[in-house]
C-alpha cells in the first residue's frame, strides 16, 4: 500500500462483501472489511442445505462450507476485517463513520466504497403479529442453525417460497414440528426438491390461505388461518385453528439500502428483486461512481450470485485504484460475468436475469 | 457443559451440523438472576435457550421478543449494563453482563450515563 492512500472500504462481510474484499486484496489493493456481527459470513452460515447449479458454482456444497472456505481465504490473504463494527453513516467525499463494539466511534476515508449490506425480511401485519413467537423465517433459521437453539416446538410457516420451505425443513431437522405451510397464492412457490421433502414428512400445505390472527396472552398459543378468494379476501366459515407456539413469516426480502441512500446513490424500483434498490451498471457501480453495490442490496437473489457480484466490484475497484492492468481486468470481468449468467438460468433464474438486464438498461439510458 | 445437562431448547444433536460443539460457559444476569450462556453467542440465543419469552414491554405494556434475529428491526432491544435500546440479537454475551427487560424506551443508569458502562 502506498503511503497516505485511502483504502477501499467494504461494508458487510456476507458472501458478496467477502468476495469483493478477496478480489481487492488479491490484486494488492488496500482494503478494510467491516461488519457489525461478531463473526463474518452474513447469511451464509445459516444455509445448511446444498446449493444448486454447476460444479463451478459449488453446487452440492452447503452454504456454511462455502462460508468456511471464504473465511479461510480472507484469513490467508490477511484482509483487515473489522468485526463488531457497525457503519452508521457516510459523509460525502466518502468518509465512513463506524461504531466499534458499541463504545468507540471513528471515521475513515474511503478511496472506493463497496456496499454489501444484504437484505431485510418483510413483515406481514395481522392482529397479534407483534406477539412474542411471531418472527421471520430467517430469524428462526439463524437461531437453529447458527446459535443452535429452538425458538419453539410447533411452528406455522407463512409462505411457501424457497425460504419458507427450506426453513420449514431445517426446523424439522432441528427437532421442531411444523403444523402447516400456508400460501396466499393458488400455487406453491418454492424449489420442487425442498417442497417435496417437507411434504414427504407429512406437513400439510394449504394454498389460497392466509393467517387471520395470532392469539395468546404473552406469547403465541395458537394461529387462526382461513381460505381466501381470488381477491385475497378471507372466506367466512373456512377458519381453522392451529395449536402452535411459533409463527414464521417467509414473505419476501427487501434490499437494505439505507447506506446507499446516504451515499446519494440513485434508487430504482424493481419488484421482482425486492423493491427499491440502488441502480447499478455492469461493474456493479452505483450512480455515485466511487460507490459499488453488490449482493442482496443490489436486488435480492442468492448467495452464489452475491459472490459473483462481489467479485465483479472487487475486480473493477482494484483496477480503478491502479492495482490491475486493463487486460487482466477485462479477462477477470468476462469470466465472472459468464459465471453470473450461468447462475441466472432455469425458471427461477430467468426472471432474475430479465430484471437485472432491465437495471443495466436503465443505467445506460440515464 | 456435558451432554446430559443440555436443556431441551438447545439443539444438542443435528444430522447435518453434528453435535453441539463444546463451548465455555459464561454467566449473565437476567433480571438479576444468574443464567448460563455459551461464550460467543448473542444475548438473544442465551435467553431463548433459557425459555425467556418476553424481552421487553412497549410503552403501552404490550410484550415483545425478537423478530428478525439479525439486527435489522430493533424488536429485541433490552437494557444491557444500564444502557437501554441494545439489540440483543447482535450483541454478544459477556461474563457478568446485566440484562434487563426494558419498559418503553427504557432509561439510562447513572453509571451508563457517566460513560462507565461497557
Ligand atoms: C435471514 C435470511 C435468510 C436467508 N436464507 C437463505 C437461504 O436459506 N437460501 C438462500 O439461497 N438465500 C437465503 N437468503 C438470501 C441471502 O440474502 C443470500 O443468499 C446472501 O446471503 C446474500 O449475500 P450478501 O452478502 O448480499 O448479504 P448478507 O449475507 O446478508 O450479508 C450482509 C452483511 O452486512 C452486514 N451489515 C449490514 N449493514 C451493516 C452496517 N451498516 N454496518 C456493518 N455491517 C452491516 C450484515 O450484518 C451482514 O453480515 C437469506 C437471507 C436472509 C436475510
Ligand atoms: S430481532 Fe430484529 S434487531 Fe434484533
Amino acid at each position: 500500500m502506498r503511503n497516505d492512500e485511502k483504502p477501499a472500504i467494504v461494508v458487510g462481510a456476507g458472501p458478496a462483501g467477502l468476495c469483493a474484499a478477496i478480489e481487492l486484496k488479491k490484486a494488492g489493493a488496500p482494503v478494510v472489511l467491516m461488519d457489525e456481527n461478531a463473526k463474518p459470513g452474513g447469511q451464509l452460515f445459516k444455509q445448511i442445505h446444498k446449493f444448486f447449479g454447476s460444479q463451478e458454482h459449488k453446487a452440492g456444497i452447503r452454504g456454511f462450507d462455502i462460508g468456511k472456505e471464504l473465511l479461510a481465504e480472507s484469513l490467508r490473504l490477511g484482509i483487515d476485517v473489522r468485526l463488531k463494527t457497525e457503519v452508521v453513516g457516510i459523509e460525502l467525499g466518502l468518509k465512513v463513520w463506524a461504531v466499534e463494539d458499541r463504545t468507540k466511534s471513528y471515521t475513515l476515508d474511503a478511496g472506493k466504497l463497496i456496499l454489501a449490506t444484504g437484505a431485510t425480511e418483510n413483515a406481514l401485519s395481522f392482529p397479534g403479529w407483534t406477539l412474542p413467537g411471531v418472527m421471520t423465517a430467517g430469524c428462526a433459521q439463524t437461531l437453529i442453525n447458527v446459535h443452535r437453539v429452538l425458538p419453539g416446538k410447533r411452528i406455522l410457516m407463512v409462505g411457501s417460497g424457497n425460504v419458507g420451505v427450506i426453513v420449514a425443513y431445517q426446523l424439522m431437522q432441528a427437532g421442531a414440528q411444523v403444523a402447516a405451510v400456508i400460501e396466499a397464492l393458488p400455487r406453491l412457490g418454492g424449489y420442487g426438491v425442498h417442497t417435496a421433502k417437507v411434504r414427504r414428512a407429512g406437513v400439510p400445505f394449504y394454498c389460497s390461505t392466509t393467517i387471520i390472527r395470532a392469539e395468546g396472552a404473552e406469547s403465541v398459543e395458537r394461529a387462526v388461518i382461513a381460505s381466501i378468494d381470488a381477491k385475497f379476501q378471507p372466506i367466512p366459515g373456512t377458519e381453522q385453528i392451529l395449536d402452535v407456539d411459533t409463527i414464521c413469516l417467509a414473505v419476501g426480502l427487501t434490499p437494505s439500502i439505507e447506506l446507499s441512500c446516504l451515499a446519494e446513490c440513485k434508487q430504482i424500483y424493481i419488484p421482482e428483486l425486492g423493491g427499491n434498490m440502488p441502480a447499478h451498471d455492469e461493474y456493479m457501480r452505483s450512480s455515485n461512481q466511487s460507490v459499488y453495490v453488490v449482493g442482496d442490496i443490489a436486488g435480492v437473489e442468492e448467495a452464489s450470485t452475491a459472490m459473483e457480484e462481489g467479485r465483479l466490484a472487487g475486480i473493477h475497484a482494484a483496477w480503478a485504484m491502479g492495482y490491475m492492468d486493463d487486460q487482466t481486468m477485462k479477462i477477470k470481468t468476462d469470466e465472472t460475468r459468464g459465471r453470473l449468467q450461468a447462475l441466472r438460468q432455469g425458471i427461477f433464474g430467468q426472471k432474475r436475469f430479465a430484471a437485472k438486464e432491465r437495471i443495466l438498461a436503465m443505467r445506460k439510458d440515464a | 457443559m456435558s451432554a446430559d445437562k443440555i436443556p431441551d431448547s438447545r439443539i444438542a444433536r443435528h444430522a447435518v451440523l453434528g453435535d453441539l460443539p463444546v463451548q465455555k460457559d459464561v454467566t449473565i444476569y437476567f433480571e438479576g438472576k444468574p443464567l448460563k450462556a455459551r461464550e460467543g453467542e448473542p444475548i438473544m440465543a442465551a435467553l431463548v435457550a433459557a425459555g425467556v419469552t418476553v424481552f421487553r414491554y412497549t410503552k403501552k405494556g404490550s410484550p415483545r421478543r425478537m423478530f428478525c434475529g439479525i439486527g435489522r428491526c430493533t424488536d429485541c432491544v433490552m437494557t444491557v449494563d444500564g444502557v437501554p435500546g441494545v439489540r440483543t440479537c447482535v450483541t454478544e454475551v459477556r461474563q457478568g453482563m446485566r440484562v434487563e427487560r426494558q419498559q418503553g424506551v427504557g432509561s439510562w443508569s447513572v453509571q451508563a450515563e457517566a460513560g462507565h458502562a461497557q
